[in-house]
């Protein structure tokens, strides 16, 4: 199961992880709906060319800029945080939303907690693959933690002073 | 100053309904230590030795009396009686307990206050000049631009898991009291050649395990892009900023190993996407924040107050304090007032909550209601009549927070040290204590002028050792506590990083180490002459040399049974490990 679109669905999408020993060009991959590290993607490129639909992921050490020419070829980008603590991939979001133009499945995978989607959201996020261990539900209701923002992001083009008249008293 | 509109309510209290959850699963074993501890942290909330401490931001250091009145009852209901003020112009309280938290940042909130981003990996409380808006050297008052800022970096979604902590700095004046040089981001406001406002932006400057002085990344960035310019830099430091060595990973390091040419390509260059976007501020919004700090209505200036120059005259004590305590104000007649928390034996910026009901009524009776929280962890009234001076004294007298040693050798900064902090190697506050015993004749004091003895429990410079004139750091030898002692730090315009003078010292040592390097000062100085500036002329060696020329022997007082450490792990959590005046 996934959260999408402030949903629960379930996932058709299987994520590629290379085991020891795999390279990017060697490895196998599985047919379906596959999501492929970016090495895998650019080791096969040919062949996953081949299939109907791609999914691809990027580690956080990773560019968004390195898929600058391949967007349309994929129905779901996903970036792969090795620990929630790790806020690499805020800003590979940001880049492959306001920059780069991206509009398809943004998915957040890896160490996926509730307490960071809400931010994971903001910088445009649309699809969240949880740890396995935590409460998907529970989840699902973090991305309504806050109802507003001071800040522009992915999100919101404008930041708070723009959107609203400010200085209304409580 | 500036106050919540409905937005600011709402999101304040969305965060704390989030946090209240947090705590909530965290109680009922949901959430493991491991994951909660980043959530409190950005919350404020820290554990230490005791007990949580909880850090409540003071936006760029201004509070007003009904917000010091709620420190006050967060210390009388929620910890012991007392609060610290920080480095970072913030407030600590060291004895909270978890489940109150939520309820703790309740009430600052009905204050219009938080303890967001305190602490964690992410932008933290900025800092700013505790004179701004009054002092006479100012060109642009900062502090719109820092409430600006504020709202800019709370909670900014892409920015709240970087490789390390983020600290901003902000000062309007031609003499940098924010101490600029040393963070992250220094922003000096200042106008160009043709009078528009914009702000000199000083990028990797920092203390911590590895010092460095911040390098200008760009001399003018007008008043208009700063939103969009700093946010460049911080999105190219999340990018880039190394995650895999936790002393390797502030912003200074990236700049360092890229240089400054290349980073601040990356940085206009990422910024070329923003620059003139949406987040660009608007004259209008600025000038909604500035009407907050709108001067208040100074009554007009009534001649010379006779009466002071006679006290002055009369009362060395008076005297004293007009000469450190009081400073200048761009308003004739008024002036603006040090309420020092230095006084001998109390931990440096401690306050009870005794103090701070009264400061806060002082700010009332004298100040427009509002006071300044410093980085030298003192308080200031601002805007205090020069006629109200004598009965400020005669109150501030009575609380315990007129010593007049503003800028002496006793204003001692430091950090909790090896009594609350667990990342301490060494005692501060018991230390800071016999320092202020041994050298607490105030006409020694002002003989020996202006000096800034700052001091350090760690390595992570919470009590900015490295720009002490003398800093004091300490450090561990197979478990027991050493101080290393360095001079020739600065903080201001011709800020500098102090070297360390030789071989560490034990705890009972440093007080005769201290008098040793005055009597080298005394011995060398010119007219005049600070001790800073007796350091840049005549070099490390002389001061080396004779604090090691003879054996230097332990205080037999600090030697003794009463400043003896404890055994680590005797007692319960809750028992006080080490002396401190505090217990």
């Amino acid at each position: 199961m996934i959260i999408k679109n402030k949903t629960i669905i379930d996932d058709e999408w299987e994520v590629l992880r290379l085991a020891e020993g795999e390279t990017p060009q060697s490895v196998v991959v599985p047919s379906g709906k596959v999501i492929v590290p970016l090495k895998v993607w650019q080791a096969q490129r040919e062949i996953l060319l081949q299939r109907s639909e791609r999914g691809v992921w990027l580690a956080s050490n990773e560019r968004a800029e390195a898929l600058q020419n391949d967007l349309p070829e994929f129905s779901v980008i996903a970036v792969d945080f090795p620990r929630f603590a790790d806020g690499r991939g805020y800003s590979i979001a940001y880049h492959l939303r306001a920059r780069m133009g991206y509009r398809g499945e943004l998915r957040a995978i890896g160490d996926v907690l509730r307490d960071q989607m809400f931010y994971m959201q903001r910088v445009g996020f649309d699809a969240f693959a949880p740890r396995a261990d935590k409460d998907i539900h529970a989840a699902l209701k973090s991305l309504n933690d806050f109802s507003l923002s001071y800040q522009a992001s992915v999100d919101q083009s404008a930041p708070l002073f723009r959107r609203v008249t400010r200085g209304s008293e409580q | 100053m500036y106050r919540y509109d409905t937005f600011d309510h709402r999101i304040t209290a969305e965060r704390i309904a989030q946090f209240r959850n947090q705590v909530r699963r965290r109680l009922s074993g949901e959430l493991t230590e491991d994951e909660f501890r980043i959530l409190r942290l950005q919350n404020g909330l820290y554990m230490q030795i005791h007990a949580y401490m909880l850090r409540i931001a003071v936006p760029y250091g201004l509070v007003s009396a009904a917000q010091m009145r709620m420190f006050a009852h967060i210390a009388r209901t929620y910890d012991r009686g007392y609060g610290h003020f920080t480095t970072r112009q913030n407030i600590q309280f060291n004895w909270v307990k978890l489940q109150e938290a939520p309820d703790i940042l309740a009430d600052l909130a009905s204050v219009e206050m938080h303890a967001n981003q305190t602490s964690g990996n992410c932008i933290r409380n900025i800092t700013s000049d505790e004179y701004a808006g009054v002092a006479q050297d100012e060109l642009i008052d900062p502090r719109p631009y820092a409430e600006i800022l504020r709202q800019w970096s709370t909670f900014h979604p892409e920015f709240g898991y970087l490789p390390r902590k983020f600290k901003f700095a902000i000062t309007g004046a031609t003499e940098d009291r924010a101490a600029t040089a040393v963070h992250d981001i220094g922003l000096s406001v200042l106008k160009n050649a043709q009078g528009e406002v914009g702000f000199r932006v000083r990028v990797g400057g920092g203390l911590g395990r590895t010092p460095v002085i911040g390098t200008e990344i760009c001399d003018f960035v007008p008043w208009q892009h700063i939103i969009t310019y700093v946010e460049s830099i911080v999105r190219v430091y999340n990018e880039y900023g190394r995650r895999d060595n936790i002393y390797k990973a502030r912003i200074k390091i990236l700049v360092k190993a890229l240089g400054i040419e290349e980073f601040k390509r990356q940085v206009e260059a990422d910024w070329q996407f923003t620059k003139n976007g949406p987040c660009t501020i608007t004259p209008e919004e600025l000038q909604r924040v500035s009407a907050y700090f709108a001067a208040p209505a100074y009554a007009p200036f009534s001649g010379e107050n006779t009466e002071i120059v006679a006290l002055q005259r009369d009362s060395m004590a008076f005297a004293n304090w007009m000469n450190r305590n009081v400073k200048a104000h761009k308003v004739p007649g008024y002036a603006a007032v040090v309420l020092t928390l230095k006084k001998t034996g109390i931990a440096p910026g401690d306050a009870t909550a005794e103090q701070m009901d009264a400061a806060a009524d002082l700010a009332e009776r004298f100040s427009f209601g509002e006071l300044r929280i410093t980085h030298m962890q003192n308080l200031v009234l601002a805007d205090v009549k020069q006629s109200d001076l004598i009965a400020l004294w005669e109150a501030a007298k009575t609380l315990g927070m007129a010593t007049a040693n503003a800028g002496l050798l006793t204003d001692i900064i430091c950090c909790p040290g090896g009594d609350f902090c667990t990342l301490a190697n060494a005692r501060s506050i018991p230390l800071a204590k016999a320092i202020a015993e041994r050298f607490d004749d105030i006409d020694f004091q002002h003989d020996i002028g202006e000096i800034e003895l700052n001091m350090s429990g760690c390595i992570n410079a919470c009590g900015h050792h490295h720009i002490g004139h003398i800093g004091i750091l300490g450090v561990d030898k197979e478990g027991t506590e050493w101080n290393q002692v360095s001079i020739g730090g600065a903080q201001g315009n011709t800020a500098s990083l102090g070297k360390i003078i030789g071989r560490s010292f034990s705890f009972a040592q440093i007080p005769e180490v201290i008098a040793r390097l005055l009597q080298v000062y005394v011995r060398e100085r010119h007219a005049d002459e600070r001790f800073i500036d007796t350091v840049r002329r005549i070099g490390h060696e002389p001061f080396k040399d004779f604090v090691y020329a003879t054996p230097v022997e332990e205080d037999a007082k600090l030697a003794g049974a009463e400043y003896a450490l404890l055994e680590k792990g005797k007692g319960t959590p809750y028992d006080t490990p080490y002396y401190s005046p505090r217990f």
